[in-house]
């Protein structure tokens, strides 16, 4: 089993925004 | 920067900058944990120490896990550097466009919540209606002011929207004539306390909005405690089958049924299940933000309970979506992967900038909120805006102006949050709710926890 999954912005309607 | 916390069983990871979502094993939740300020010697050194007892936790297994890290950190998804800040994004001098309105056509109510925020649909002024020549301009305002955008959004709000039925009518009517000359669809949403909801209504709106907000605070004791008539009876008795109807009729169209929660019912999730429970499947419910001197106030001994409350809320969720059951619930939908443009998440919800509200005088504030308050006047719909300084100040408002918000894993979430909380609570749009912020923050790590649950499932 994998210790780290995965599930970028860094590469980039008007109620709670996001 | 990096958050990390542990909730329902998982250890979660979530790089701020890149948005990227960890779901991790114990052994390297603690390695993340030291990674950026200790020697992997010493970090090998604990790990061993700590996990002893674990014989699949070897120096191998350890050097493992420093490479998935190394290969993240590569690939921008951990330990990602504020790539944003640093470039030269000048917010102010962004052009924007007006994409949203909010028409007030009523400034009258036939409730009388204690809480409301606009002094039970008056907004601290006089009652007063929207006439059609003022909302017929104000569709023409919101043409004219919004360049290239395609799709423009019209709340109908109040007050009481649905005491000035025929208006809201002639405007959607007006609006539907003009659309598809000028390039434009419209998105209406109507927001109502559902007293004067009737047959008319229903077929009206579930032709034209696209949205519909009923109001509805959950437990009939509860919602009958603050949201009474004008001759002060509760009036859960009578929305709640009208809303039934609506929904039923509605099919597939959206819709929010929202409440507000106060100290009165901290165990709001309760509410929430009782609306759920009586067939409603979208669902929000918000906290209420008013004096601290009100008796219903939330207060800072409720906010333990209002966390437990929404882990308790994400736990049903889970378990109810499992039995084929399942219901939505506002401030948990998240996108993680096709989630808000970085724009939008920075700049936040637009008000004063890309959403207004227009009184029924057509006088236009910031949003909702501002309204009634003169010093946030921008203008209006035939003069246009004229109050540019205080327009700039909202273009200003953002993730990234706020001092308190720099070291906030969450910012890219809640852009910065509500200018309108911000100023009630701290007396300027750029400060910081804090106890909104507190409840946000509680939320998100709830929204994030689900959708790890739902990945660990497949």
């Amino acid at each position: 089993m994998k210790r780290i999954q995965t599930l970028k912005l860094v590469d980039q309607q008007t109620c709670g925004v996001a | 920067m990096i958050h990390q916390y542990k909730l329902n069983g998982y250890n979660i990871v979530i790089d701020v900058f890149s948005g990227s979502v960890h779901s991790v094993d114990d052994l390297a939740y603690d390695i993340i944990s030291l990674y950026e300020n200790t020697p992997k010697e010493q970090i090998k050194a604990k790990m061993l120490e700590k996990y002893k007892d674990d014989k699949t936790i070897t120096s191998q297994e350890i050097d493992d896990v420093f490479s998935d890290i190394e290969e993240l950190r590569k690939n921008k998804q951990l330990f990602t550097s504020d790539t944003f800040e640093g470039k030269a994004f000048d917010f102010k001098n962004r052009n924007t466009v007006i994409k949203a309105l909010c028409l007030h056509v009523a400034h009258t109510c036939n409730l009388n919540c204690e809480y409301c925020f606009a002094s039970q649909g008056k907004y601290h002024g006089e009652r007063a209606i929207m006439s059609f020549e003022v909302g017929k301009r104000a569709i023409d305002f919101l043409i004219e002011h919004s360049g290239t955008r395609h799709n423009l959004e019209v709340d109908f709000f109040g007050g009481e929207p649905l005491l000035n039925f025929d208006v809201v009518k002639k405007i959607v009517a007006y609006a539907r004539s003009i659309e598809k000359e000028k390039g434009k669809n419209f998105r209406f949403t109507l927001t109502t306390n559902g007293i004067s909801i009737n047959d008319d209504v229903i077929d009206f709106a579930n032709k034209e909005m696209h949205n519909v907000v009923l109001s509805l605070d959950g437990r009939k004791e509860i919602h009958d405690n603050l949201r009474k008539t004008i001759s002060g009876k509760g009036s859960y008795d009578i929305i709640v089958p009208k809303f039934l109807d609506f929904v039923k009729k509605r099919g597939n169209k959206n819709y929010y049924v929202r409440g507000t929660f106060t100290h009165n019912n901290t165990d709001f999730t309760k509410d929430i299940f009782h609306m759920a429970d009586l067939g409603f499947s979208e669902l929000s419910m918000e906290p209420v933000v008013c004096s601290p001197k009100d008796p219903y106030a939330l207060t800072e001994e409720d906010l333990p309970i209002l966390y437990e409350q929404y882990e308790i809320l994400a736990k049903e969720m889970l378990k109810r979506e499992k039995e084929g059951r399942p219901f939505t619930f506002y401030h948990y939908m998240l996108d993680l992967k096709n989630g808000p443009c970085i724009y939008k998440r920075i700049s936040g919800c637009g008000s004063g900038t890309e959403y207004m509200a227009v009184t029924p005088w057509g006088e236009l504030f910031p949003c909702h909120q501002f309204v009634g308050d003169s010093k946030y006047s921008l203008g209006n719909i035939y003069d246009g805006i004229t109050n540019l300084d205080m327009v700039n100040k909202f273009k200003n408002c953002n993730a990234y102006a706020r001092k308190d918000c720099a070291s906030c894993w969450a910012k890219l979430y809640c852009s910065g949050g509500c200018a309108a909380n911000a100023y009630h609570s701290t007396g300027d749009i750029a400060g910081v709710y804090d106890y909104g912020c507190k409840l946000f923050k509680k939320r998100i790590e709830c929204a994030i926890m689900m959708q790890v649950a739902k990945e660990n499932k497949k």
